[in-house]
């Protein structure tokens, strides 16, 4: 591989990598918060088709970006409700999310523009355009979001009792500070972030909205923040790792490697599952989640 | 909480009628929403999946796959462990199946299927128990390890289907077709044998094999040790630990049993219908198992009766997408979130105002003062 050929692999695995790193840093805030939350797939998804649409109907991005945000967070506070006011499970919740949006976005799809669930193609002002180096600012600002989480976790008053609503809620509780306040800004966050990632699929990547356009993303997201520790620096490394690995997949495609022969793509696909699965079990190094994600926080009497 | 208990038979009936019937009032609304009636939708549904013998038959053939994937999520679930896997686990039984119908053509049908379900049973089996497993022995959540499997699964059978598997002659990422003595009996070919005239259709006794599962699994969780052992688990892992169950091995068994289960999946769709091996055969009813489980309440003939409604959305659903086109087939998985928003995460949504109704109604014949 020349320079060249490294160039443009790098450039699109930065891009592969974008929506990985909103989704990872979306359930970065949410489970680091004490909510687990599965239904980043669907809630990037919704983000793609309001964000197209939206900027189909306006010829504007920026009105994309609102109407993606808008329909994430939405959804992200479905979830909050259902698990934090009505202590309901978060991974059936997160599941119905899922759901929903596969359901909901290609049957709205199909019904207001007919094209079989896709949206229009978008072009000009109604898709982002490259900024510096071929990214575009939403992947500016995906970068900019991993700082501003690890600043906001690690430096922060808010930082600090949102950690502690994901480790020990009754103290946090104890100090005066109400857990469901915290939890709901940290699945307010994560529909936020979610709704960065899911336009982005479909304004920036991808020139319009397709039916089941997250493929799998919100998992692998799931995957890499596991792999990062629910750690926000990690994860934008663990996110560039496997945005790589994609792009390594695609470029493979049908390429004989000298010594081993053709690579097959899916080897390439399924590793950062198998590599999760590793690590979560502890055979190198260790990934332990926040204590108290997952349990609903039932205040005492 | 005293004056809000509510009675067992509410409990059962009531709160799960509440929480179907918030699913479809919301679907109905999303129906309004794309400009269709949903009384209309309704009733089209309704006489697609019952109205006739052929959408009947259809209707029995999804239920099938369904008290399948159900009886996988509602089992693992009475032990405490969600199991999200079920469609990954179904994936790798169709894989059982193909290597026994595609390695022994020459085999007669006795022997045949037998010995393909029991493959199917056994690779679905194993997908399940390595998340049980790592669960038990080493701490790694089932619910991320199950998801994980699933997509694991999946380049892993695109992989065999695209480079492996392939016939040569195919274009297609599938198997070749397997020997006429690897399909499981269909209903409407053994009705003909007796002279009956019947429409066409995929159901086969795939249908009865899920039937016999629920009553298998009603029985193992009421009314063997193991059982005992699965439910004490799934009410409290460190008493049942304290007890002295070994937790570890009802951990892996029970995933095991699970992934069985979902074998059924690739037991009706690939010997029953297909024929043969093909790329994501299982099409998402793994996930179905889901909804199907938390409506049934994980309890076998809810997950039957369950199954049948799901049967009949999957069925009338195709009806309608067919009548009313802007109604598409995601209707139904719409629907099928719903329910499981509904039954599942808001599931004591309805409780308390429900309690408070029959209150209502007692609070006379309770307190002899008033």
């Amino acid at each position: 591989m020349d320079f060249d050929a490294i160039l443009i692999v790098a450039g699109s695995a930065v891009r592969l990598a974008t929506p990985l790193l909103c989704a990872c840093l979306a359930g970065l805030w949410s489970e680091r918060s004490g909510i687990v939350d599965i239904g980043l797939e669907g809630k990037m998804l919704a983000a793609a088709f309001a964000g197209a649409s939206a900027a189909t109907a306006t010829g504007s991005a920026m009105m994309g970006l609102g109407a993606g945000l808008g329909a994430s967070l939405a959804m992200g506070l479905l979830h909050g409700y259902a698990s934090i006011d009505r202590n309901g499970n978060q991974i059936v919740s997160g599941m119905a999310i899922n759901m929903i949006a596969a359901g909901l976005t290609a049957l709205v799809g199909a019904a207001w523009f007919g094209q079989g669930g896709r949206t229009p193609s978008l072009n000009g002002d109604a898709r982002f355009s490259p900024l510096l180096f071929g990214l575009d600012g939403l992947t500016l600002v995906t970068i900019l979001c991993a700082f501003f989480t690890w600043l906001f976790l690690y430096k922060s008053r808010f930082g600090l009792r949102l950690r502690a609503a994901g480790e020990n809620p009754a103290a946090l509780e104890t100090a005066g500070v109400s857990v469901r306040r915290i939890r709901y800004a940290g699945v307010a966050m994560c529909g936020l972030l979610c709704g960065l990632g899911g336009t982005y699929l479909s304004v920036s990547q991808a020139a319009g909205f397709l039916p089941q356009m997250t493929a799998g993303k919100g998992f692998i997201a799931l995957a890499a923040l596991v792999f990062a520790k629910w750690k926000p620096i990690p994860a934008l490394f663990t996110c560039l790792l496997f945005g790589a690995l994609d792009a390594i997949a695609i470029r493979m495609q049908g390429i004989s490697v000298p010594g081993i022969g053709a690579v097959p793509v899916q080897a390439i696909q399924a590793l950062p599952y198998v590599m999760t699965v590793i690590l979560l079990a502890g055979f190198v190094g260790r990934a332990i989640p926040p204590r108290a994600s997952g349990i609903p926080y039932v205040k005492e009497n | 909480m005293s004056g809000r208990r509510l009675p067992a038979w509410a409990d059962l009936t009531l709160v799960p009628l509440a929480n179907v019937a918030a699913a479809f009032f919301v679907s109905g609304l999303v129906v309004l929403a794309i400009g269709e009636n949903p009384f209309t939708a309704m009733r089209l549904l309704v006489a697609g999946s019952l109205g006739t013998l052929e959408g009947l038959s259809f209707t029995l053939y999804y239920a099938t796959n369904f008290i399948f994937t159900g009886l996988s999520v509602a089992l693992a679930y009475r032990a405490g462990l969600f199991n999200i896997g079920a469609e990954g686990q179904a994936y790798l039984a169709g894989l059982g199946a193909a290597l026994v119908c595609l390695s022994w053509p020459g085999l007669p049908a006795v022997v045949m299927l037998p010995l393909a379900v029991i493959a199917a049973g056994v690779f679905g089996a194993l997908w399940a128990m390595a998340p049980g497993w790592l669960q038990a022995r080493r701490g790694s959540h089932i619910v991320i390890t199950t998801i994980m499997f699933n997509w694991i699964a999946t380049s892993l059978m695109a992989w065999l289907l695209v480079n492996v598997m392939r016939a040569p002659t195919s274009m297609q990422p599938e198997t070749p077709s397997f020997a006429a003595a690897a399909q499981m009996p269909k209903f409407d070919a053994l009705a003909r044998s007796f002279g009956f005239t019947v429409p066409s259709s995929p159901l086969n006794i795939s249908f009865l094999l899920a039937l016999i599962a629920a009553a298998f699994v009603w029985l193992l969780i009421w009314r063997t040790r193991l059982g005992y052992e699965i439910r004490t688990l799934g009410a409290n892992a460190s008493a049942a630990e304290y007890a002295g169950i070994n937790t570890t091995r009802v951990i892996v068994i029970t995933m095991g049993l699970s992934g069985m289960l979902a074998g059924g999946l690739a037991v009706n769709e690939v010997l029953g219908v297909q024929n043969r091996l093909l790329l994501e055969f299982t099409a998402g009813y793994g996930f179905v198992g889901i909804a199907v489980a938390l409506m049934g309440r994980a309890h076998p003939l809810g997950v039957v009766l369950a199954s049948l409604l799901f049967g009949m959305l999957y069925q009338g659903g195709a009806e309608l997408a067919f009548d009313q086109p802007r109604i598409t087939r995601d209707m139904i998985v719409v629907i099928q979130g719903l329910v499981v928003l509904f039954a599942g995460a808001l599931e004591g949504m309805f409780r308390t105002p429900i309690a408070g109704a029959i209150n209502l109604f007692r609070r006379p014949a309770e307190n002899p003062k008033a």
